[in-house]
């Protein structure tokens, strides 16, 4: 199960809003080990695409950094499906390589409700979980 | 010529469980070669049919490698190396 604050969702669901219809990516960092999303960060799609989306490698390792500085991993990865469900694709699946995070699909392919749903992705294995909003 | 390694979580299975190694060479190509010495199976994760992974990001120091000749990127003693995997999907 995700168990995230409510403020974190909004956020992941502006971003998603703000990109479309390229698909928007982030990551929720937290303290290692904690699985607790705590920080949000908005990367760049360096595909600008709205079938496609890759963190941009620079600033991937940018924030890699500090992630390592301050003891945090990535807890949550997200993107967008602009045209699709909020459902991993294949290319999601080939490309999942962090067994220890949520990741968090957002459609929005409805102009008015979107549609966020959480899964792990583990050696090609995807496992929907509840997603659980704590209030702010 | 001695450079540290960090490990991303998904090829630590390589390295057992280590985040940073050490390895020696003059460009990335030799380093790697001398990784699969001792980690055997992390060649494979990296290179295919003699150019890096698309989908593997590979920096020496700060400088994604990509822009600093691939494979044949220099690297001098004390750098330090970083891989991570592409973030990626549809």
């Amino acid at each position: 199960m995700l168990v995230i604050r409510r403020d974190l969702v909004d956020a992941m669901v502006a971003h998603a809003r703000r990109d479309h219809p390229d698909e928007a990516c982030g990551q929720i960092a937290g303290p290692e080990g904690s699985d607790r999303p705590e920080r949000i960060i908005e990367m760049e799609n360096a595909e600008r695409s709205p079938t496609f989306y890759r963190f941009d490698a620079a600033e991937q390792l940018k924030v890699y950094r500090e992630m390592q500085a301050n003891d945090e991993e990535a807890v949550v990865i997200y993107h967008s499906h602009t045209a699709t469900e909020a459902y991993p694709s294949r290319t999601d699946i080939k490309f999942a390589n962090e067994p220890q995070a949520h990741y968090v699909l957002i459609s929005t392919r409805d102009p008015i409700e979107h549609e966020l749903r959480s899964y792990r992705i583990v050696d090609g294995v995807v496992t929907e979980e509840p997603v659980k909003i704590i209030e702010s | 010529m001695a450079v540290t390694v960090s490990i991303p979580t998904i090829l630590r299975t390589h390295t057992g469980g280590e985040k940073s190694v050490s390895a020696t060479g003059t460009t990335l190509a030799e380093v790697i070669d001398d990784l699969e010495n001792n980690h055997g199976g992390l060649k494979a994760r990296l290179v295919k049919e003699g150019a890096l992974h698309r989908f593997v990001n590979v920096y020496v120091n700060d400088e994604d490698v990509r822009f600093a000749g691939g494979l044949e990127a220099a690297v001098k003693d004390g750098d330090n190396v970083t891989i991570l995997p592409a973030v990626a999907g549809g």
